[in-house]
């Protein structure tokens, strides 16, 4: 234990007498980031550049936007949000937490996911209601659950899911683990996972979920903040985000 | 009969270890919707949820007596490496995060896992998503409440019944069945108690393995959890519910789930 410890001292002052060397003289800062789960795969990547580029550490508290939004307005401190949805995101500024505006970043379409190779043969949300498939989907109270009861509506079709799971990426790993024949998720679930087919929803029934993001009036790291919210809509943050399936802004 | 005095520190450091306790129920109890109860207790989502809640528990409950028993047996009987190991593994559900449990109960019983696909295969059998899953979760989780009582209830039993009955010419069984089971009565009864209250308030496992549908698989946690991104309030009457009960269950019991009459 001491020893471990020890190495554990030996590498933080090998990288704080390192820091300076990067010839970089501003002092690191930090920025604490409230953000929809979604956003988990393309966010850690623009923090990993941020720190390289700008010296900037970001803390991340990653959960379901609705989670995110009941925890600030409990008094949770942070800089940034960034919501899931335009709803939460209004709840926040009517309830006084934004220090301004907030910008829209990125969009995100639903698809659905389907075991590799897709061997039940699934083409549209009207294969769903097949009988003896076993359907997973998002509770209503999340997002994504909200957005797949929609988006079957509008393709007139009726799913009796085998289960309402609590957050998407529950719905991706019950698919993954080929306990379910079919989920609907967002496309940039598909495209991080890796592990599920995506197949694409038309359109005219498929729902466009919107991620606003904003800095928060209790930020105490304000420029950092406003830096983190600068590269997200950067076109090197723009990239980021679209090669983890999300459409840009 | 002198008792002796507790150190005022000690005494200060006690208080406040209750009041973590206390604290989050005064919360809940001041923060209920008292004059919603009647309503939110009578929704047709509650009394479903509460339903299966009291079907899961108490079939989770058979099942762990079933087996458990046994298994508490087999415990007190062996010794050194052996029973080092038996207890590592019943008692790894009761350290193990319940969602990791629930990821396991996958590996083994789901459409992919070790046991289910086969199942899935030879029956069509199909385990996860279905009522059973939720009793097979709700098992995993409590019924080591339940062995490691009786396995001390057995521990503490006077050997000399057991010889005496099998001298005077008792089968194994006979044995078994009219001096031990009968002896290990109170031990039995705390630990099916125990075991059902872990089972009645099980989420983890439940949502990894059994999923949530109203009706099927939403239990009164699983329900807490979702009402309250949605109603709060109904959040709210649900947890005093599950409160009630196990405080119920657990002052009912006395000290008897600690071996002590």
């Amino acid at each position: 234990m001491l020893r471990w410890l020890a190495v554990v001292a030996a590498g933080v002052v090998v990288a704080c007498g390192s820091a300076p060397a990067n010839g970089n003289a501003k002092a690191p800062s930090s920025v604490v980031v409230f953000a929809a789960a979604s956003l988990q795969p393309p966010f850690d990547r623009i923090a990993a550049q941020l720190r390289t580029r700008d010296d900037i550490a970001t803390t991340f508290n990653y959960a379901g936007t609705q989670t995110l939004t009941s925890q600030l307005t409990q008094g949770a401190q942070a800089d940034v949000f960034a919501s899931a949805d335009t709803a939460h995101m209004t709840a926040a500024q009517q309830a006084g937490l934004l220090a301004g505006g907030s910008q829209l970043f990125a969009h995100n379409r639903l698809e659905i996911a389907v075991a590799k190779g897709n061997p039940k043969g699934i083409r549209s949300l009207a294969d769903l209601a097949r009988p003896g498939l076993v359907v997973v989907l998002a509770d209503p109270a999340v997002p994504a659950g909200k957005y797949a009861l929609q988006a079957l509506a509008k393709a007139g079709v009726s799913v009796r899911p085998k289960s309402l799971e609590l957050q998407v990426t529950a719905v991706l790993s019950k698919v993954a683990l080929g306990e379910a024949d079919a989920g609907i998720v967002y496309v940039s679930d598909v495209v991080t996972s890796g592990q599920v087919d995506g197949i694409a929803i038309p359109d005219g029934q498929n729902v466009i979920a919107d991620y606003p993001i904003a800095q928060l009036q209790s930020a105490e790291h304000k420029e950092a903040a406003k830096e983190f919210i600068d590269f997200v809509v950067s076109p090197d943050g723009q990239s980021i985000l679209k090669t983890a399936g999300f459409e840009t802004a | 009969m002198t008792q002796a005095r507790i150190p005022g520190p000690l005494i200060a450091l006690a208080a406040a270890g209750l009041l973590l306790f206390l604290l989050p129920l005064a919360g809940l109890v001041v923060r209920a919707p008292w004059d919603q109860l009647g309503g939110e207790l009578t929704a047709p989502e509650t009394l479903t949820a509460l339903e299966l809640s009291i079907f899961c528990s108490l079939t989770a409950t058979a099942v762990a007596l079933v087996l458990g028993v046994p298994l508490a047996l087999l415990l007190s009987k062996t010794t050194g490496t052996v029973r080092g190991l038996l207890r590592a593994v019943t008692t790894l559900p009761m350290v193990l995060p319940p969602v990791v449990g629930g990821v396991a109960l996958l590996l083994a019983f789901g459409r992919k896992g070790l046991i289910g696909a086969p199942l899935n295969d030879a029956f069509g059998i199909q385990i996860p998503f279905t009522t059973s899953a939720a009793v097979i979760a709700e098992t995993f989780v409590a019924m080591p409440f339940l062995v490691i009582a009786v396995e001390g209830g057995l521990r503490s039993l006077d050997p000399r019944y057991e010889q005496a009955a099998r001298a005077l010419g008792a089968s194994g069984w006979r044995v078994f069945a009219r001096v031990t089971l009968p002896l290990l009565r109170p031990a039995i009864f705390s630990g099916a108690v125990l075991c059902w209250a872990r089972a009645l308030g099980e989420f983890g496992a439940t949502i990894t393995f059994a999923g949530n549908l109203p009706g099927t698989t939403q239990t009164v946690p699983l329900a807490v959890y979702v009402a309250l991104e949605t109603k709060p309030q109904g959040a709210i009457v649900l947890s005093l519910i599950l409160l009630a009960v196990s405080l119920a269950v657990l002052v009912g019991m006395h000290d008897r789930w600690l071996g002590e009459p």
